[in-house]
């Protein structure tokens, strides 16, 4: 079937870009809100991490930080890097834009509907960034929002903004709701002629599976948000023993959803990791069918470990073995995933293009995250880690590499077929050495700290004479400046990211010489995306093949 | 200006239509989110015996009744889409509104049920019980009132023999909410 570029007169630049139903356009807001909501979460550690290395000092734009505001600093960083950063980057983003040049049709299946699940997650935005503003200020209860803290003002002496807060993550829910019903679909129905299920490239399996865990995660904390909000706005006694609640029914809720959500970030970094890994080896993906089974099975296990959150929340002991063994268990597959994207690796032509430095540099530092987490998945360990810096360095050293490294390698990737320019190399490396360098150096000190006794969620260690000693207090402040190093050195990626957009190198249809269909329409591509709509002869990653005399072998070659 | 559906829409690698699709992931997730609530209820009764005083005062009657008018609701729905089957839009047509009508009598009779339940002082924060069934039951209803909505707009549509198609879809989505109700009614209704 051939042509389908836009049939639409000249749209104006409402329609274009502000009320867009082109799935390209759509992932570009998820993308720049997105960008826009990070910048919000790096200022609010910037501010929190200042007060930690130089206790009661004012803070260069934000003040004296107070006890509550702390709080408030430490809950809605974590909140909105999670809600507003790392999922619309990973998922709406790259899913938004690939989803459809992938499979080789127009658009999404449901473009209003992806344009209505922008608009709810716009607002979202602002009514997240709205909470700040409400009189009490923002929530400060932590992400995990636990009762009676986050239900009773009298505690949190943030009545507004404890609702808000909820109203806020509510309604993210819901648009990635939506959103995931055009994936799932598009992905299932609308593919090229000739794909099948295993020529499906890795990154659109992975967006689809996280968006089927985030389905099915995320119902009970709707129900039990829901119940949140009775608590909070009609005194309902849900979680309050004192009416016959239970506050830790909350906390199965939550982290019934909060484990899966873990997988359903970490499943598009793989994606976006698998895709590079393959072209700059110039190597077929190691074990294509074990990557998807696995990551199935993870899925499903994904389901089984979320009280390793509770250990010491009072959970009978004997339920907590049982979550230390599915804990443990789970790291088994992410571990085989790790040796095949290696495997991929090995005996590869390989590339140290940017994208491909952010890909490695996710495998190396996601598989610190990954075997720090197993003292705390064994219960007894746990125990002494529980709520200190060792579980936020842990975390970090995951969700980093996730959010924010395989984020960059994705940027840095498929730039060119999003704005038809090449970005800088030269400033690419200097982003990455400067970003990788002065994240360790952030986190290492973390755990040490945290092994130290260091808990989470103080806003003055001073106050703990265990914890005030110098050589602790040193390595806070260490941190602290690695930190703000890290943050001068995002300052060469917005410059090369703008510079890049009129002076950057004119990219082709196909810079990288990948065989994903994505790479066989002009970029960037117009609406409707294909002049004339592809067909699929082989499978993703066909790079290298004996015999040939190119290293790659477009899927949509004939032969 | 007006939106040019994609032909991604119209393709169907699967073999089924992405509408159908679209509406089971929909219900898949609509059961998740019933399904945390209901086992959370069921966990709290479990542990409070004395619940049963409370859950004395739900009307047998009302529930009996709406139960029964959301199964022929349920009913009219086949038949609907057995009309689009044998081309025929505007018996669907009446069909459709026939299970309306059964949605709006759902409504009516709980709204009757419900101010009785309230003006005798069994509101949200007499007991968690009341927390629980009006806040399942009202969700429910939510849930019974999109579905009104969405299957008239679809009815204007198939009197104009325009995507006969969402019959089938609107009738799955309906059969769901019945579903629902039919957990409903034997936890908050029978085992008191």
């Amino acid at each position: 079937m051939t042509s389908s570029a836009s049939t639409h007169s000249e749209q104006s630049f409402w329609q274009k870009y502000i009320f867009s139903t082109d799935h390209k356009v759509i992932a570009l807001q998820y993308f720049f809100t997105g960008v826009m909501m990070a910048v919000v979460g790096a200022f609010l550690v910037y501010v929190f991490r200042m007060q930690l290395a130089f206790p009661g000092k004012e803070v260069l734009g934000f003040g004296v930080v107070s006890s509550g505001e702390y709080n408030a600093l430490v809950t809605n960083h974590g909140t909105i890097m999670i809600f507003w950063v790392a999922m619309p980057m990973l998922i709406a983003t790259f899913g938004n834009y690939l989803i459809p040049l992938m499979v080789g049709c127009d658009d999404m299946v449901f473009p209003r509907l992806n344009r209505l699940s922008f608009q709810i997650f716009f607002l979202s935005a602002l009514v997240m960034l709205a909470s700040f503003f409400v009189p009490g200020g923002a929530f400060g209860g932590a992400w995990t929002a636990y009762p009676p803290l986050s239900t009773d003002p009298n505690y949190s002496l943030t009545p507004a903004g404890s609702t808000f807060w909820v109203l806020a993550v509510a309604l993210e829910f819901v648009a990635f709701l939506i959103g995931g019903i055009n994936f799932i679909t598009t992905a299932m129905n609308s593919r090229a002629p000739g794909m099948k299920m295993f020529d499906i490239p890795i990154i659109v399996w992975m967006i689809v599976i996280a968006s089927i865990l985030f389905m099915a995660s995320v119902g009970p904390l709707i129900a039990g948000a829901v119940m949140l909000l009775f608590d909070q706005l009609l005194g309902v006694g849900f979680y309050d023993p004192s009416k016959g609640g239970d506050p830790i029914l909350w906390q199965h809720l939550f982290w019934f959803f909060g484990h899966p959500e873990v997988y359903v970030v970490l499943l598009p970094a793989l994606g976006i990791v698998a895709e590079i890994l393959t072209v700059f080896s110039r190597k077929k993906l190691f074990g294509y069918k074990t990557v998807l089974y696995t990551t199935i099975a993870t899925g499903v296990l994904s389901f089984f470990v979320w009280a390793h959150h509770q250990f010491v929340a009072g959970i009978d002991p004997r339920m907590a073995n049982v979550f230390t063994v599915t804990t443990i268990l789970i790291s088994i597959p992410i571990a085989e995933l790790c040796f095949v994207y290696i495997a991929t690796l090995y005996k590869g032509s390989i590339e140290f293009t940017t994208p491909m430095l952010f890909a490695l540099a996710f495998m190396a530092e996601f598989l610190i995250g990954g075997v720090t987490g197993i003292f705390l998945g064994s219960s007894g360990s746990d125990i002494y880690f529980h709520d200190t810096s060792f579980v936020v360095a842990h975390f970090h050293y995951t969700f980093f590499p996730i959010s924010i490294i395989a984020v960059f390698a994705g940027v840095y990737y498929w730039y060119p077929k999003m704005f038809g320019r090449k970005m800088s190399e030269t400033l690419g490396k200097i982003h990455f050495w400067g970003t990788i360098i002065s994240f360790n150096l952030i986190m290492i000190p973390l755990f040490y700290l945290g092994a130290a006794g260091q808990h989470r969620r103080v806003y003055n260690y001073e106050h703990f004479s265990e914890l005030s000693k110098p050589y602790l207090q040193d390595l806070r402040v260490f941190a602290t400046v690695s930190m703000i190093v890290m943050l001068v050195f995002q300052v060469p990626f917005f410059y090369n990211f703008i510079m890049s957009l009129f002076r950057g190198e004119k990219a082709g249809k196909n810079p990288w010489k990948a065989n994903t269909l994505e790479w066989t329409t002009v970029s960037p591509p117009p609406h409707g995306n294909f002049a004339e709509f592809p067909k699929v002869y082989r499978p993703p990653y066909e790079y290298s093949v004996p015999g040939r005399k190119l290293d790659y072998w477009p899927q949509n070659e004939k032969a | 200006m007006s939106f040019a559906q994609p032909m991604a829409t119209r393709r169907s690698s699967t073999g089924i239509s992405t509408g159908k699709l679209a509406v089971w992931w929909v219900i898949v997730s609509e059961i998740v989110i019933f399904g945390g609530l209901l086992v959370s209820y069921i966990l709290y009764r479990l542990y409070h015996d004395q619940w049963s005083s409370e859950a004395a005062h739900t009307s047998l009657i009302a529930g009996s009744i709406n139960t029964f008018i959301l199964l022929t609701s349920s009913l009219f729905v086949v038949l609907s889409h057995r009309a689009i089957e044998d081309k025929d839009p505007q018996k669907a047509f009446k069909y459709l509104w026939y299970t309306i009508f059964g949605g709006l009598g759902f409504l009516v009779v709980k709204s009757i049920e419900w101010t009785g339940e309230i003006t005798h002082g069994f509101v949200m924060t007499k007991s968690l019980f009341w927390a629980f069934y009006y806040t399942a039951a009202g969700l429910h209803a939510l849930h019974v009132i999109a579905g009104i909505i969405i299957m008239a707009i679809i009815s204007f549509d198939i009197k104009k023999n325009k995507n006969l198609q969402r019959v089938e879809y609107i009738g799955n989505y309906w059969h769901f909410v019945d579903i629902v109700w039919i957990f409903l009614f034997p936890l908050l209704y029978i085992a008191k």
